[in-house]
């Protein structure tokens, strides 16, 4: 018999479908955590640069906690003390909940740098225009800005993705945790390994195309 | 009717509107000139209060333009600003760079907004621009541009700030004979502008401005012909 069939025998095409369904919670926590965090962060990063002194002396110090220490300790120290807190939250709440703050955090910054992008002149010839001050922000400053940190918030979002995998260490199936069971049963680590790589390539992939077919667009 | 008593205003320490008391008529041109520092953009910014003012008053059609409840959004439909950076907005094409305004502040249909900005843009001689994004203009098309943004909410009064101060020496007659265009058909315009032929031939008048004090005004031929303030005579003297 082939050395590489042996190899391959301890995994199934079921085993494939069930690392299939764990990208897609990979997915699922990703999308839900970068959609919510983005929206926070934005809002954040306005706060950031409109409220100035107020929001450099409390918030920014708070996004700070989040963006410094490690991921994986904010999971567990949230996971564990929830309940302390009358929160009876699962691994997927949990780990939605701190992978939305964490990625506030990281997108605070990003955001008050696209706010900070478009200059007081081109936000004076469009409330010269007769903008309301949110006007402005929406047609105007959202749009600029955007465009300007869109690389730098498309490398926060596919981080955020492959941050994600830290949530296994809550219980929560997804890639990583799927993989490690795998693992466990076919002591074949390389290929199941191997395999969530490419899934993980596979969601990452298309993203920061699509992203670079985007930023040509605007650069015409 | 444009109406400014004794303003005053102050960055930080620096007093750079000393007590300026001006008069606007409807569709009249008034330049404003002066070297730089002397207070005149700043003027503009003030007459639309994109810029505070610490005393004094504005009133624009009989309204106080720094009064509480003014809404000042609805007035500056009425005073279109052109700055000397254009200003365009980059995300969008040169019709929707124009038709923004019209259908956000004034709630037209996008339809009709789009056919405004067309008409606007043929106005300025932009007409096969349309589909273009700024960025693939050049600073006088740039600048076109902004004049029709402004012109598209139908505006009473058009504010230029060096309007071709940015624009290299080859792309300035394409602004000005748009803003020689305008002064044509009757808009009342204020000018700020180092181009002092262009002040002589289209102003009603010329006021001069020294170190944030009206210091002259008056027909560009005395202005020019026969200034009765030395400092005026000194300026005219370095820019001719």
């Amino acid at each position: 018999m082939e050395p590489s069939v042996v190899f391959f025998s301890g995994l199934t095409a079921s085993d494939v479908w069930f690392l299939t369904e764990a990208a897609f919670r990979t997915l699922l926590i990703s999308v839900l955590s970068i959609s919510m965090g983005t929206a926070i962060g934005i809002f954040c990063g306005w706060l950031l640069y409109e409220g100035k002194i107020f929001a450099t002396l409390t918030l920014a110090p708070i996004l700070d906690v989040f963006r410094s220490v490690p991921l994986i300790i904010q999971l567990v120290l949230f996971y564990n003390m929830a309940p302390i807190l009358g929160l009876n939250l699962d691994p997927f709440a949990s780990g939605t909940v701190i992978l939305t703050i964490y990625t506030a955090a990281l997108v605070a910054n990003v955001a008050r740098g696209g706010f900070e992008a478009v200059g007081l002149p081109i936000r004076r010839a469009a409330r010269s225009l007769g903008m309301t001050y949110f006007q402005d922000l929406r047609y105007v400053v959202l749009p600029i800005g955007g465009r300007a940190v869109f690389p730098a918030w498309i490398g926060v979002a596919l981080g955020v993705m492959k941050d994600s995998a830290l949530v296994s260490v809550l219980g929560y199936v997804e890639l990583l945790k799927a993989s490690q069971i795998l693992i466990t049963r076919t002591q074949q680590p390389f290929v199941v390994l191997a395999i969530a790589g490419a899934f993980y390539f596979a969601l990452s992939y298309p993203v920061s195309r699509y992203a670079a077919k985007l930023e040509k667009r605007w650069a015409q | 009717m444009i109406e400014i008593r004794d303003l005053h205003k102050y960055f930080g320490d620096l007093h750079v509107l000393k007590g300026i008391d001006l008069d606007v008529q409807k569709g009249e041109v008034l330049s404003i000139i002066g070297a730089s520092g002397s207070g005149k953009s700043t003027l503009l910014y003030c007459i639309n209060a994109l810029e505070p003012i610490q005393k004094g008053r504005v009133v624009v059609d009989g309204t106080d333009v720094h009064a509480k409840g003014t809404d000042i959004n609805r007035l500056r439909q009425k005073l279109g600003m052109v700055f000397q950076q254009w200003n365009s907005f980059p995300h969008l094409t040169a019709l929707e760079n124009v038709a923004l305004a019209p259908r956000i502040v004034k709630g037209k249909p996008k339809a009709e907004a789009r056919d405004i900005a067309s008409e606007q843009l043929r106005r300025v001689g932009l007409s096969d621009k349309i589909n273009v994004y700024p960025s693939a203009l050049s600073g006088g098309q740039q600048q076109r541009l902004a004049i029709a943004r402004a012109l598209a909410m139908e505006p009473e009064y058009m504010l230029f700030d060096e309007a071709t101060s940015a624009l290299d020496p080859e792309l300035v007659g394409e602004v000005l004979d748009t803003m020689r265009l305008l002064a044509e058909e009757g808009m009342t315009m204020i000018c700020v502008t180092h181009e002092m032929g262009f002040a002589r031939d289209v102003s009603d008048r010329i006021a001069y401005f020294h170190q944030g004090v009206m210091e002259e005004i008056g027909p560009p031929q005395q202005l020019f012909g026969n200034p009765h303030s030395e400092n005026t005579r000194k300026f005219l003297a370095k820019v001719r």
